[in-house]
């Protein structure tokens, strides 16, 4: 379709003015500058990336464009005109739309109920009628196949996300705001995502695509704006921009892309899993009939979209949820079912994914956190006695050698930062030489150096020959680390493949459903 | 970060230990002022009110040892229950635990055969064991069985009650009492010698002040006491240690349970010499402790200090009976809005309020 002036789409030529722009933002929150004198702009038919990493002030920013927040200083420009946003309401009025990262659906109505939730002139009664129509319409003309009959809890989370933007074109959205929209997806449902983008550049709309995956933004954005410490480091084209350059944009020092893997020869097993069975907390079945095993001096990864029965998988060879039917030995031991105390003393650590409910005690210092589910034995605990100076001197090195930033080791760990927590939780985990480790996510949300850091520590536990379960949604870490890699979709493991023939396609459709044919 | 007025407020993660200690005078302060308001509506000057508590308690020594042996039982029943509120077992059941003590210790001065000079030790063991038994069977149902303990403990104390009441009325009603609901008068080889000139049973005050400093020394230098903060800050870390929450709150619960029927002991061998009806022998001892506790702010060592001013307030209750004309039952209302105030307070730990600066943003 080509975009023209007689129907009131802004046209796009590159000299066009931008659809919105804010202007000298500054935003703060108590002790925190999250923007800083941020200009960002986006014109009509382009695709700008914000860029940064997790707290660099990428959400605050579009927050503010939404009407969330109020700016401290600065203002913000609609085609122009300086405009003051009180509400998200005010934002649609203007033509600015956003999907969340996380889905604001009513699940038990349909997508056309939820479409026509709020919308301007929706009947009282039978509200849907007629907007079914013009999603339709929408759905064809972007490429956004939703059927508008169904019930959003029936949709998978791809589904869903295209509500959500269905429902931002259907209030007129020129602007549409992206926060992280691929987090929830498999890769091919990242392909149609961008494809969706590409549509609405053609359609003269302006798009703010918000991540901090390198690759994702070279491929769909036009613009890139790299953002550190809530202060726009520079706006790129995407066109002249690769992975390093933006990378050191990000952090602020060279990255390291490659990180040494040496080779290592897989011992005798660490794990193995024949054909269990556990069901998640609702008493439905989560995992279903699942077999591996993992050798010492190796990482087996496990991909796929979360909710798939990795988070019940790991808990159970944790000891934490009962295992209904199969085996899981450790060492050539049975341990099914085996308490978590049992488990932990045969030198079986564990990474968990919720690291402030689970990994830590949010009241207690750190040096009592670095000695939990040790802490009843020597040196901490004599005939039930806790000895503090052995407690202080282990905190002390693990403090030094981990890099664990905090005031002193009294300080209560809820005061940590993400990184600062999921590094005393690894500190504790892999001190003592495990022979098992299972990391459940752990470099989900944190910055880069963290991110770094613990996967560095992972390598090294491989190369110390233990056998390392690593479950993560980031395909590009389980790619990199892991040395066989196995995809779960709905409680099966839909394949295993070796990490040097994998490819993303592949494990792609497999965490979408599809069985490997071969292997 | 939020503006109200002039005032920003903002969250604060950890209330540093003098913001503790000043909320909880505040609190303290803020409840007094309003019991004024109680006292003027008697048509009792407040100014008059609080001169005579503060001359017949603090002021005498008669006024101070009423303070310190109303106290006594605070003390142990608070301790014991800091320790199960640090692992977030809702004990409400001091009350009843006080009373199986009572009776465990009278059955053993009246009716089990020992030598005199083991008789006394015996009551404490008899009335430690009944206390810990009574206090962990709510301990197991919530961990074997979700039952909530709160409705556990506070059903349990009236299971207690009546259980002394029918003793009294009953079995072990004294042939010599004259048709009266107590029991004989216990030997005097089963009553606790006095500080001479006070009615302070000097062995309880002993032993409750050695379990704080013990308690204290089980939280902060014993696995027993990790466990129990880990189990009552996060019970999925604990989960996750590999912590055995059967172990931990039976453990917290026979120590809770069995110093508050310490108490009970003291009360019938320090003070009545017989097991009573339980209006008598507690005056609700078991309830206040939780405002004790709440007060120290699970701390055992300040326990013994909010159970002193706790050990105030009923010995007040008893002089605003004689001197003022007012009815007893204004030390409940004390204690009520104490707790009431307390428990408000507890916003003003975790949020920081100050002024807004000069030129400051609003958000």
């Amino acid at each position: 379709m080509r975009a023209d002036a007689g129907t009131g789409r802004p046209d796009r030529r590159p000299d066009s003015p931008p659809l919105v722009r804010l202007e000298e933002v500054t935003k703060s929150f108590p002790g925190v500058v999250a923007n800083d004198r941020v200009t960002f702009d986006v014109r009509p038919g382009e695709v700008h990336a914000l860029l940064g990493e997790n707290g660099a002030g990428k959400t605050t920013l579009v927050n503010v464009l939404y009407g969330l927040y109020r700016p401290d200083s600065g203002f913000v420009l609609v085609r122009g005109r300086r405009v003051t946003i009180r509400s998200p309401r005010e934002a649609i009025a203007l033509g600015i739309g956003m999907v969340h990262q996380h889905f604001k659906l009513v699940l038990p109505h349909t997508v056309a109920e939820n479409a026509a939730l709020g919308l301007k002139g929706t009947p009282f009664w039978a509200p849907a009628r007629g907007v079914g129509r013009r999603l339709r319409e929408l759905s064809e003309r972007y490429g956004l196949p939703v059927d508008p009959d169904r019930r959003v809890w029936e949709l998978s989370a791809g589904e869903q996300q295209r509500v959500e933007i269905l429902k931002a074109l259907l209030r007129g959205a020129e602007v549409l705001i992206l926060d992280e929209p691929t987090s929830v997806l498999t890769p091919q449902e990242t392909g149609e995502l961008f494809k969706v983008l590409s549509r609405m550049r053609e359609e003269g709309h302006g798009v703010i695509f918000i991540s901090h995956k390198l690759t994702e933004v070279l491929e769909v954005a036009d613009r890139i704006t790299v953002m550190r410490r809530g202060r726009v480091v520079g706006t790129v084209a995407a066109a002249g921009a690769d992975k390093p350059m933006l990378a050191r944009m990000m952090v602020g020092r060279e990255v390291v892309f490659r990180l040494t893997k040496r080779a290592c020869t897989p011992g005798d097993a660490a794990l193995n899993v024949e054909g269990i069975h556990v069901r998640n907390d609702r008493g439905l079945p989560a995992v279903r009939g699942v077999s591996f095993s993992v050798c010492r001096g190796e990482i087996f990864g496990i991909a796929g979209v979360a909710g798939n029965g990795q988070r019940e998988l790991v808990e159970a060879l944790a000891g934490l949820r009962r295992i209904e039917r199969g085996r899981v030995c450790i060492l050539g031991d049975d341990v099914t079912n085996r308490s978590p105390r049992l488990l932990s003393d045969i030198g079986v650590a564990h990474v968990p994914e919720e690291r402030i409910r689970m990994g830590i005690v949010p009241g207690l210092s750190v040096e009592e956190n670095l000695i939990l589910k040790r802490h009843h034995r020597p040196p901490f605990c004599r005939a039930g006695l806790l000895h503090p100076a052995s407690v202080r001197r282990f905190a002390q090195t693990a403090i030094e050698e981990h890099g664990i930033v905090t005031s002193n080791p009294k300080t209560p760990a809820k005061l940590l930062s993400g990184g600062n927590i999921q590094k005393l939780i690894l500190a504790r985990e892999l001190s003592g030489q495990p022979a098992l480790v299972l990391a459940a996510h752990p470099t989900y949300g944190l910055d880069v150096g963290a991110t770094e850091q613990i996967r560095e520590l992972l390598l090294r536990q491989r190369e110390a020959g233990a056998g390392v379960l690593l479950v993560s949604e980031d395909l590009e870490e389980v790619m990199e680390l892991a040395d066989r890699i196995a995809v779960m979709f709905r409680g099966e493991i839909t394949g295993v493949v070796s990490a040097g023939e994998a490819k993303r396609e592949e494990i792609g459709m497999m965490m979408a459903g599809e069985e490997r044919v071969r292997g | 970060m939020k503006r109200i007025g002039p005032f920003i407020v903002e969250r604060r993660l950890a209330p540093p230990r003098h913001v503790v200690f000043g909320v909880s005078v505040l609190a303290v302060v803020v409840a007094l002022l309003l019991a004024a308001l109680v006292f003027w509506a008697y048509g009792v000057s407040p100014w008059r009110a609080y001169a005579e508590i503060g001359r017949g308690t603090l002021g005498t020594v008669d006024g101070l040892s009423d303070i310190v042996r109303r106290a006594i039982p605070l003390i142990l029943c608070g301790v014991g229950l800091t320790l199960a509120f640090r692992a977030q077992f809702w004990n409400i059941g001091a009350e009843g635990q006080l009373l199986a003590g009572a009776v465990a210790a009278s059955g053993v001065a009246l009716f089990v055969p020992v030598p005199d000079g083991l008789r006394l030790p015996l009551m404490f063991l008899a009335g430690f064991g009944a206390g810990a038994l009574w206090a962990v069977i709510p301990a197991l149902l919530r961990v074997k069985l979700q039952v909530n303990e709160v409705i556990s403990t506070l059903m349990m104390n009236y299971i207690m009650a009546y259980i002394v009441e029918w003793l009294v009325h009953g079995p072990w009603k004294g042939p010599t009492m004259r048709g009266f609901a107590y029991t004989d008068m216990f030997p005097t080889a089963a009553r606790l010698p006095l500080i001479a000139g006070t009615r302070v049973h000097w062995p309880t005050l002993g032993v409750g002040v050695v379990a704080a400093l013990v308690v204290g020394l089980i939280l902060s230098r014993t696995r027993l006491g990790y466990e129990v903060r880990v189990v009552g800050q996060s019970p999925d870390a604990a989960r996750y240690a590999g912590i055995s929450f059967t172990v931990v709150l039976s453990l917290a619960m026979v120590i809770s349970g069995g110093l508050a029927a310490l108490a009970g002991v003291g009360e019938v061998a320090g003070i009545h010499w017989r097991l009573r009806s339980p209006s008598h022998i507690s005056m609700g001892y078991g309830y206040t402790a939780i405002i004790v506790a709440w007060l120290a702010r699970g701390s055992p060592i300040a326990a013994i200090l909010t159970a002193l001013l706790f050990g105030l307030i009923f010995a007040a209750g008893d002089l605003m009976k004689t001197t003022l004309g007012l009815p007893f039952q204004i030390t409940g209302v004390f204690n009520g809005l104490i707790l009431f105030s307390l428990i408000s307070s507890d916003l003003l730990m975790y949020w920081r309020i100050r002024w807004r600066r000069r030129g400051e943003a609003w958000t």
